[in-house]
Order: structure tokens, then C-alpha cells, then sequence
């Protein structure tokens, strides 16, 4: 216990690490089940059934299989880039998240007051864009690196793409920063707290439409996800630029791209939808009582659903799932807890919300051609973007004046 | 200030060192997109000293302009080029002799101003103070003392830009 209060600035860093990264990597498993859910019921179909109740168990056989398969360097490949730049791609998305603020203030652990962020960077914007552009290099060295044509082209494809879309991404972004006048994710957050006409609440969402329009539509094509996945369209380029790579370095690029999603979804909860700012009064005392009840009201639906609609070992394993939600949402009613508990509720509210967008895109939308793509990046996206930006600009220096 | 902590100097070797490994690597490696890989780690080193010496500013920017910027276009150049010539060529050209004389002179070059001056060069030591708040500091000096050569630079870029798609561009 020593080493713990002599060393507790490292200690409750590594702990909170851990604690993020066990949240993210369960969170990143479990963002591909529900993607495959929601895909599968907007195509009237039922996804994955067979495995556990629900298909709830198809991300662990889904890890282990990547696990235990045999890994395949294709001959002519060169080695050292080809392992780089799975890891690039993985490591730099799991970084990422480490800026995110989930909640409000401090908490104490060991007695220590801590932010609800690992890192609390004064610059968080500007590291956070600096830490995720570098993930170009993961696509485009593994498509150089795999000596084979589809790769290469898709690896092509895709740093054309997302160095075009970062344009507009970050131009999308910069009205909330003159907005906010700052780059720390907290003093963003906390400049859109208050109301307009006492009930709406005072985000960037509102007087940014354009903005989060264009971020939102930038941050599908940086993250390569439909209708902008061209980098990985199995029509023409059979799996784009991870065609050669198998095994748990295909697992690192598939969890590079949910990880970016989550990380896209964050920022975008930061900067246009309030962070953890709660939608609605802070004089409606029943609205803390929300996370609880919304986790006792899906543990009932579980334990009903397991009891009546399963059979086997679903029957007992559901059940027990809705007994553990019920005592979680119990917990989240006690003094202490009450308080924690509101930030990171709405907080990942809003980023569940921003997701399932993300999923219903994919479930809705065709893919567009190449010059499609390019067309609308440089001649539609930018010019609103840069629009949005000189129409900021002035509305915020004709009212500070 | 005039010291630099130890944990400063140690962060300032260990990046100095980076970014010397990776410019000798640059040179001497013969395959491009090795080079061009220990070049970013040079660019990375680079961006970890600006950081150290507390001009955060410069550390994203240096990221996200070199490093992603440019160097995805240098990628984005050699991944078309056919790798077997350039395997093929021959790795220093004939100015041996003359890269070798100029790196004596430069060598002493520098022997000679850190043998003079060397009690006032502080390795690792940030400006105490007199760079925070870094972006806002930067703002003004673009856009407040710096105001006409910064719109020059900016003028400057887009004719080089008009001017590359004029160029590639056969008819308009």
C-alpha cells in the first residue's frame, strides 16, 4: 500500500487506463453485434441468433476465431511495414479516446481529485485531430505493404479520401471553436450550458446545423464507413486495402474502424450536442432519477423476455442479466452515486444516439462512385464549410462587439 | 530559467536522438517508403521537442501539416512508383568527396560555436512563462506584428496552387 500513496498520480492514471480501455475494447465488441442487429432488422432479417440469447455471445466466438486462426503473410510482402500498420491503425484509435471528458468536475479516487478524462489537455481539439489524422498511415502503408494489387489500390482510394474529407472535418469544426474561444473539450462543453427561451437548450447543434451537417458527413468518409467506404467496396476491390491480412491483425483493423466511430461520436456529442450537459432543467429533481430507471425498466424487459420467449440456458442466463441491471440502476439512486452518474449518462446517450445514425446510414444508404466522391467532398463540402466558417465569423464579431 | 530539469533534458535527448536516427535513416535506407517512414519518425521527434519546449501550438501543427499533410502526399507519390529501379540504383552518387568536405567544415562548425557559446545554449529548457497561452500567442503575432508577410506566404501558396492545377490540367 506504500508504493500506492507514494506513487497515486500513476497508480489512478494506470487504473483509469485500464478501466477505459476494458469500457472501449467490451464496448468496441459489442458495437459490431449491434451494427449487425440493427443491419440485419432495416433488411428484414434477424442477424446473429445462434450463439447465446440474442447472438449476445458472437463478438467473443468472433474474437476468438480471429485469435486462433492461421496468420497469413502473403509472399513479396514487406514485413515490417505490414505488421506496423495494423498496430499504427489500432493503437493511434485507442489514443484517441483517451482526451474524451465523459462527465462533469472531478471524482476522488485514493483520495486524489481526478478529471473524468485520462488526460486533460488544455488543446484537447487540436491534439485529438493531430492523434487521429496520423491513422491515414495505417491504411495506406497496409495497402502498399501487402505487395498486391487490390490493396494497393484501396489504400490509394482511401488517403485520397480522407486527406480530402480532414479539409472539411476541420472546417466544419472551427465555428464552434469561435463559438467557444477555446480548445479544451471542458470550457467547449461548458459554453453551451444555459437555454434559449428557457426550455431549449443552448448547444452548438442549433446555431451549427451547417456545421454539424458537414462535420457528420466528413467523419462517415474519414472513418471509411458506408455510403464512403470505397477503401473497402467488395464489389471492385474485394476487401480494399486489409485484403491480404488475416488473423488478429485483420481483428486490429476492424477495431480501428468501430474505435474511430466511437471517437467521431464523442466529438461530435462535445462539440454540437452539449457533451454531458444534461437536455433537460436542472430544477426537474425526477430527471436524476433517469439513468436508474432506464436501467431497472431494460432489466425487467430482460428478465420477461428471458422467462417467457427463451428455452435452455438462455432462460436462466437472461434472467440473471436483468437481476445484475436492476442492482446496477438500484446503485445509481445512492447520494454519492446519484451525482457521478448523470454526465457520463447523457454523455453516452448522445454518443449511442450518434451511432445508431452511423448504423442506420450504412443500413440505408448506397455506395457512391469515386468521382461521386471527390465531386462532393471538394465542390459541395467544402464551399459550405468554408461558408459556415466566414458566416460564424461574422456573427460572433458583430455580437462580442 | 536557465537550468532545465532533469526530466526535460532526458525528454529532450531521448527526441533529439529519435529524430537524428531517423534522419540518418532517411538517407541510407535503400527502399523509399523505408525512407520516407523513418522521415515521419524524424517529423514525430521533432513535433515531441516543440511539445517539451512548451509550444504545444507547433506540436499539433507540426503533426497535423508535416507529418499527415505532406507526408501522405509523399506516400501517396512512391506507392505508384516501381520499386525494382530504384532498388537498382546506386545509393550515393559520385560527390562523396565533396559531401565529405562540407560535413568536416560543418561539424567544426559547430564544435567551434559550442566551444564559444556553450554556457549559453540551455539544451532542453523551455521559456519560462513567456510562451502561454501558446495558441492565442501565436494569433496575434500572425495576424497583429506579422500581418503582411503572413498574407504574402498565403498569396504566395495559392499561386503555386493555381499555378499546379494549370499545369496538370491540359484544357480548362
Amino acid at each position: 500500500m506504500e508504493f500506492v500513496s507514494h506513487h497515486a498520480i500513476l497508480v489512478v492514471s494506470v487504473v483509469k487506463i485500464a478501466v477505459l480501455l476494458f469500457i472501449v475494447l467490451t464496448a468496441l465488441a459489442y458495437l459490431t453485434w449491434f451494427e449487425r442487429k440493427v443491419v440485419a432488422h432495416i433488411q428484414s432479417r434477424l442477424g446473429p441468433v445462434f450463439t447465446g440469447p440474442h447472438g449476445l455471445l458472437q463478438p467473443l466466438a468472433d474474437g476468438l476465431k480471429f485469435m486462433f486462426k492461421e496468420d497469413v503473410t502473403p509472399p513479396g510482402a514487406d514485413r515490417f511495414v505490414y505488421v506496423l500498420a495494423p498496430l499504427l491503425s489500432f493503437s493511434l484509435a485507442i489514443t484517441a479516446l483517451a482526451l474524451i471528458p465523459f462527465g462533469p468536475g472531478t471524482i476522488s479516487i485514493l483520495g486524489q481529485q481526478k478529471p473524468l478524462a485520462i488526460a486533460h489537455v488544455s488543446l484537447g481539439l487540436l491534439f485529438l485531430f493531430a492523434i487521429t489524422s496520423i491513422g491515414v498511415y495505417g491504411v495506406a502503408l497496409a495497402g502498399w505493404s501487402s505487395n498486391s494489387k487490390y490493396p494497393l489500390l484501396g489504400g490509394l482510394r482511401s488517403s485520397a479520401q480522407m486527406i480530402s474529407y480532414e479539409v472539411s472535418l476541420t472546417l466544419s469544426v472551427v465555428g464552434v471553436l469561435l463559438m467557444a474561444g477555446s480548445f479544451d473539450f471542458d470550457s467547449i462543453i461548458q459554453s453551451q450550458s444555459g437555454r434559449w427561451l428557457g426550455f431549449i437548450p443552448r448547444w452548438n447543434l442549433i446555431p451549427q446545423i451547417v456545421g454539424f451537417l458537414c462535420y457528420f458527413t466528413a467523419a462517415l468518409a474519414e472513418t471509411n464507413r458506408a455510403p464512403f467506404d470505397l477503401p473497402e467496396a467488395e464489389s471492385e476491390l474485394v476487401a480494399g486495402f486489409h485484403t491480404e491480412y488475416s488473423s488478429f491483425k485483420f481483428a486490429m483493423f476492424f477495431m480501428a474502424e468501430y474505435a474511430n466511430m466511437i471517437t467521431v461520436s464523442c466529438l461530435a456529442t462535445v462539440l454540437f450536442l452539449g457533451g454531458w450537459l444534461s437536455p433537460l432543467s436542472s430544477s426537474w429533481h425526477w430527471a436524476w432519477y433517469l439513468p436508474s430507471l432506464l436501467l431497472i425498466l431494460g432489466g425487467l424487459a430482460t428478465i420477461v423476455d428471458g422467462i417467457w420467449k427463451m428455452r435452455g440456458l438462455a432462460r436462466v442466463i437472461l434472467p440473471f442479466m436483468g437481476v445484475v441491471l436492476i442492482a446496477v440502476g438500484l446503485l445509481c439512486t445512492r447520494p454519492g452515486v446519484i451525482g457521478v452518474v448523470q454526465g457520463p449518462f447523457w454523455f453516452l446517450l448522445k454518443v449511442f444516439f450518434l451511432l445508431f445514425f452511423y448504423v442506420w446510414a450504412r443500413g440505408t444508404l448506397p455506395r457512391l462512385r469515386y468521382d461521386q466522391l471527390m465531386d462532393f467532398g471538394w465542390k459541395l463540402l467544402l464551399p459550405v464549410a468554408l461558408a459556415n466558417l466566414v458566416i460564424t465569423s461574422l456573427v460572433v464579431l458583430l455580437v462580442n462587439r | 530559467m536557465n537550468g532545465a530539469g532533469a526530466l526535460d533534458q532526458v525528454f529532450f535527448y531521448f527526441f533529439a536522438a529519435l529524430a537524428v536516427i531517423g534522419i540518418v535513416g532517411v538517407v541510407t535506407r535503400r527502399n523509399v517508403i523505408h525512407s520516407a517512414i523513418f522521415l515521419i519518425t524524424a517529423l514525430l521527434a521533432t513535433a515531441g521537442i516543440f511539445l517539451q519546449l512548451q509550444a504545444e501550438f507547433l506540436f499539433a501543427v507540426q503533426i497535423i501539416l508535416y507529418v499527415v499533410g505532406i507526408m501522405v502526399l509523399f506516400i501517396f507519390a512512391i506507392m505508384l512508383v516501381h520499386q525494382d529501379v530504384s532498388l537498382k540504383q546506386l545509393r550515393y552518387s559520385r560527390q562523396k568527396w565533396v559531401a565529405g568536405v562540407l560535413g568536416v567544415i560543418l561539424v567544426a562548425e559547430f564544435w567551434f560555436a559550442l566551444d564559444k557559446g556553450g554556457s549559453l545554449f540551455h539544451p532542453g529548457a523551455p521559456i519560462s512563462g513567456g510562451l502561454q497561452p501558446n495558441t492565442e500567442q501565436v494569433g496575434q503575432a500572425l495576424f497583429g506584428g506579422y500581418m503582411l508577410p503572413f498574407e504574402i506566404a498565403s498569396v504566395l501558396l495559392l499561386v503555386a496552387m493555381v499555378g499546379a492545377v494549370v499545369m496538370a490540367k491540359r484544357r480548362i
